[in-house]
């Protein structure tokens, strides 16, 4: 789900980074209101398992590879915008060190990925453990199905912003001049892959997670309620 | 063990397993991710390569593209795996060194008196 550079045609990466700039700062103030000191290597602990998760490619046989975010776990543990900023900073370094992801792209990247699949996967998270016992398997379902939906819609969000590129730069004999797939193409092949395989690995990770979570450090889980 | 030690021995055995990201598509033989194809790779796939692609896609040189050491891509899996393992190392050391910044800037010291 990484956007390479070129793409995205001038337009759309500037209107993400329009996009994410308030997101970013308010992120920053949220987070510097609730998060407390001892919770700083917390926050590290998420980037580098969302870093290290997104490393773990997964196959189609025959065909493409996807992978999970992590992102929907780390916003269950810290909150949706600890969740933002804890995954920018992992794209960031994948995009700038590793070229895994462009320059160009960081802002509808981070749009997809640290901000729709964080806050998604959260609020269904949260919605559906609602009233249940920290220790009850209903949270870890409750975090299953916010981690499919969350990763998902950031498909769904990187396939529509592939799709449309067609439409808005094209040469006059009609050779697209970024991205050649328009939404017929770009959104079941983003959606599919995510649907089907790579989805189930953000459920999987997640759940399994939040499952030892609740033997290991039942609190870890229920901070986040008590800051709100 | 603290909690936190622990999570961080989960991130080690992670970072450790890492190259099966690169061993299973191989052996599966599945190709790049969706959309996130070279130039080449795309003269194949639709004929030609967008003309505003082929200027943006080298405007970045990254230092370990693609999570690999320059001048082994032909070395095989055990070579990509080890540099694999060494760039989720370097990226998560980067990461820790970053969020450190962050919370220096973020967070006050007095919060946790409150």
């Amino acid at each position: 789900m990484h956007i390479p550079d070129g793409y995205l045609g001038p337009a759309t990466c500037g209107f993400f980074y329009a996009v994410m700039l308030p997101i970013w700062a308010l992120a920053s103030k949220i987070v510097k209101k609730t998060l407390k000191a001892k919770q700083v290597p917390l926050l590290a602990i998420g980037s580098a398992f969302s870093f290290v998760i997104m490393m773990f490619n997964v196959p189609i046989p025959g065909g493409s590879t996807g992978h999970a975010v992590g992102g929907v776990l780390v916003a269950i543990l810290l909150g949706p915008w600890a969740a933002t900023i804890a995954i920018t900073v992992a794209l960031v370094v994948q995009a700038l060190l590793f070229g895994d992801g462009g320059i160009t792209a960081i802002g509808a990247n981070c749009f997809n990925m640290a901000f729709v699949l964080p806050f998604v996967g959260y609020y269904v998270y949260r919605l559906i453990s609602a009233g249940s016992t920290v220790g009850s398997s209903r949270r870890v379902v409750a975090a299953g199905i916010g981690a499919y939906l969350g990763i998902n819609m950031a498909a769904l969000c990187a396939g529509i912003e592939f799709g449309l590129q067609p439409l808005f730069h094209h040469t006059a004999i009609g050779q697209a001049l970024y991205c050649p797939y328009g939404l017929n193409v770009a959104v079941p092949a983003m959606l599919g892959g995510h649907l089907l395989v790579f989805g189930w690995v953000e459920v999987l990770v997640t759940a399994l997670v939040v499952k030892y979570l609740q033997k290991q450090s039942p609190e870890l889980l229920q901070s986040q309620e008590a800051a709100q | 063990m603290k909690l936190n030690t622990k999570l961080w021995i989960g991130v080690a055995v992670l970072i450790v397993l890492s190259p099966l990201g690169l061993i299973i598509p191989d052996h599966f033989r599945a190709g790049s991710a969706w959309g996130e194809w070279g130039a080449d790779e795309m003269q194949k796939l639709v004929g030609y390569i967008p003309r505003g692609l082929e200027k943006l896609s080298d405007l970045w040189k990254s230092p370990m593209p693609d999570y690999a050491f320059k001048g082994w891509e032909e070395k095989g899996l055990a070579h990509l795996s080890l540099a694999y393992i060494v760039s989720a190392v370097i990226g998560i050391l980067l990461i820790i060194i970053l969020i450190m910044i962050i919370g220096k800037i973020l967070v006050r010291k007095d919060q946790d008196a409150k």
